[in-house]
């Protein structure tokens, strides 16, 4: 579905300051069915990797193959393709929603036009009332949101759908209505899923294979359930002994 | 000793109640853990013994802080404790540092203005230290800018700290950074909290467990559990806790594979 090879992605540095190498040589398959994490901290360019699988910026070397059409430097005309067939959650809806807009035109937008039965579908799919879509992004909680705006990539029918983020935000009980959703959803649709994430644990419960980034490079690839009990890479072991655990908390009392 | 006392605190808008009859105590040295979702009225409590609410608010109850009470304490008063007997610190740091001051300047004025320090420049630098900036000659001098999220959220804890406060309010101190840095800052703020009372809000139970004792669970406006996090956690009494806990468990799962949720009914 995905070719990734030897990605690059420079920042010009600016006022004197140096220039960032956001991404290193990135190269990875995401094939189509797959749930493939992201996982890395602030800096390690998984957000730069997201707007070049998306299209939204040029990689400063490298190549980017979307069903094994090249779709890096190509001019936006030529991507209607991509904008139909791969659709972006972010993590803050607030940001990401037009607050002018009704629920109604948000959903609909990527459609080009107004079709009511779609959309009753598409709220339908993600658990919002019908009376929803003549409200404002502003009526609704966090968690709402998020599913207006999943609601809204899945309207032109896509094949893969990035998550970037999609529960950061939210408290862990609305977290796992949204993750559940996601599951339904990639089940439903058999959609591929590229969910990216700074959690480690979240990633091991939704995706099956996983990549763990720092400073602009993969360091480690592979079956999520193996990275997570066997990580090879220092980092990767740095990242699971950082995340407190309940269990390895309340495991703290006991010993006394 | 105890160093904070709630009593029937209740905060209400107009016919609505926010915050409904909260009692609680903690003592020096004791580490305490408020958890609940968005809107359950958490932060709303904190800022209520801060004496920060919002003036179209209505504030019932009592909050003593060493003895003194806190409730209808006029401003000037209450700004004298503020920042020397309590403080607090908050999930956004870039938003509670004034963009255009230096930081080393603005923990030398928490200290400055409560003449607390002969000289503060110097114990600005020391704190700065303390909470383990690198280079910290230097970055005092920095801008909040200059600064990575969790060196910003190092500034706002050395503030916090500055006046060793018997009350410490930490607000989602981590939510916002990565978990390296998360498991850094929750390491600083228990070893720099030892003899104050701390009050730690957050949702993500993981963390409570990690730095607290005990812990008070709200859920619309109330707290409907309390008490040691090892009971609270192993074996919750109230309905919420029990769906709170089982939705952030990541590695229990239903016959479907999905995730435990709470149902509001």
């Amino acid at each position: 579905m995905i070719e990734v090879r030897d990605l690059r992605r420079t920042y010009r540095g600016r006022l004197g300051r140096p220039a960032v190498d956001a991404l290193r040589g990135v190269s990875f398959d995401v094939a189509a069915g797959q749930r493939f994490g992201i996982v890395g901290e602030s800096g390690s360019g998984k957000s730069t990797l997201v707007r070049l699988l998306a299209a939204l910026d040029t990689p400063t070397g490298g190549t980017i193959s979307f069903r094994g059409t090249r779709i890096d430097g190509v001019p936006e005309r030529r991507l209607k393709f991509l904008r139909d067939e791969l659709q972006i959650v972010f993590q803050d809806p607030m940001g990401s929603l037009d607050p002018r807009m009704r629920v109604r035109d948000i959903i609909c937008e990527p459609l080009k036009r107004r079709d009511d039965e779609r959309l009753a579908e598409l709220l339908d799919a993600v658990g919002l009332p019908l009376d929803a879509a003549s409200r404002y992004p502003h009526q609704f909680s966090g968690g709402q949101r998020q599913r207006i705006s999943i609601a809204r990539a899945l309207a032109p029918d896509p094949k893969v759908l990035i998550a970037d983020e999609p529960v950061s935000a939210l408290d862990v009980s609305v977290r796992a209505q949204i993750l559940n959703l996601l599951a339904d959803l990639v089940e439903r649709y058999e959609l591929t899923l590229v969910f990216v994430s700074h959690d480690l644990s979240v990633v091991r419960h939704v995706c099956d294979t996983v990549a763990v980034m720092r400073r602009g490079e993969i360091v480690e690839l592979g079956d999520v359930e193996q990275v997570y009990q066997q990580p090879l890479h220092e980092y990767t072991r740095e990242l699971i002994a950082a995340a407190p655990t309940l269990r390895a908390a309340l495991a703290r009392f006991q010993e006394g | 000793m105890t160093v904070l006392a709630v009593r029937g605190l209740s905060v209400s808008v107009g016919d609505t109640e926010l915050v409904k009859d909260v009692s609680l105590e903690i003592g020096a040295g004791e580490r305490v853990g408020l958890i609940g979702e968005s809107g359950s009225g958490k932060s709303l409590t904190a800022s209520a013994v801060m004496g920060l609410l919002p003036e179209e608010l209505d504030v019932s109850g009592s909050v003593e802080l060493d003895g003194r009470q806190l409730l209808g304490m006029p401003e000037r008063e209450l700004s004298r404790l503020r920042g020397r007997a309590m403080s607090m610190v908050f999930q956004e740091p870039m938003t509670a540092l004034n963009p255009s001051m230096q930081v080393g300047k603005q923990v030398a004025e928490v200290m400055r203005l409560h003449r607390t320090n002969q000289d503060p420049r110097a114990a600005a630098v020391d704190l700065l230290d303390r909470v383990r900036l690198p280079d910290p000659r230097r970055a005092a001098k920095a801008y909040p800018h200059q600064l990575s999220g969790g060196q910003r959220q190092r500034v706002m804890l050395a503030m916090a700290l500055a006046n060793n406060p018997s009350l410490l309010i930490c607000d989602e101190p981590t939510t916002a950074l990565d978990v390296t840095v998360q498991a850094q800052i929750l390491d600083l703020i228990l070893a720099n909290t030892q003899g104050s009372a701390l009050l730690f809000i957050t949702h993500d139970l993981a963390v409570v467990a990690t730095v607290c004792e005990r812990v008070l669970v709200m859920y619309d406006g109330q707290i409907v559990e309390s008490g040691l996090v090892l009971d609270v956690f192993t074996a919750p009494q109230h309905r919420y806790t029990q769906q709170l806990l089982a939705s952030s468990d990541l590695e229990s799962t239903d016959e479907n594979g999905r995730l435990k949720t709470v149902s509001h009914d």
